[in-house]
């Protein structure tokens, strides 16, 4: 998983319709020095994250697990967790 | 699997249910002379590592599944050792 900071909504009308009702926000992986970490991206969000919040996201197939048995969205990346706070030691 | 470094613990109250229970630690990747590479990640630990310490990753989603114990959790990355040592063999025959 990597962290990152969520940095905007995405809004598709026309999608795959295993989509429906999924949130898509943009992400920019950070570093834990909250720099920047590569580019943002898409992922999809499955704890209730908005913008402007530190989150960590899954990539591969498994960004759709959270969404079984409902649905199996074609996704590569999903939001798994809003984090609090981390410690570097 | 690779080589990487626990740098750091994180913190997260609301996360999927999958997570419950599970300890996430950041995880800087090394190359085998120790230098950082690329940028630190977050993993389950399964083995009860701690900061510092020197580990073996899995990146890959069932793998790190099966290291949480629990199937079809959303997850990409998973501490499965503490490694001991690394003896890197120097090239034989010279050229």
């Amino acid at each position: 998983m990597q962290i990152a900071r969520v940095i905007g909504d995405v809004v598709a009308t026309r999608k795959d319709e295993q989509l429906n009702g999924i949130k898509l926000l943009l992400v920019q992986p950070l570093t834990p020095a909250r720099e920047p970490a590569g580019r943002p991206l898409v992922a999809v969000d499955a704890v209730g994250a908005g913008v402007g919040e530190e989150v960590f996201f899954v990539r591969g197939k498994e960004a759709s697990f959270p969404f079984y048995p409902d649905a199996e969205p074609p996704v590569d990346a999903g939001i798994v967790g809003i984090i609090d706070h981390w410690d570097l030691g | 699997m690779q080589i990487a470094k626990v740098i750091g613990t994180v913190v997260s109250t609301q996360k999927h249910r999958k997570f419950e229970g599970a300890k996430l630690l950041l995880v800087q990747p090394l190359s085998v002379d120790d230098t950082p590479r690329g940028t630190a990640f977050l993993a389950i630990d399964g083995v009860g590592a701690g900061v510092n310490e020197k580990v073996l990753v899995v990146l890959e989603g069932r793998a790190a599944g099966e290291a949480l114990g629990r199937k079809a959790a959303p997850v990409d990355a998973a501490i499965v050792g503490i490694i001991d040592s690394i003896e890197v063999a120097t090239e034989r025959g010279g050229g």
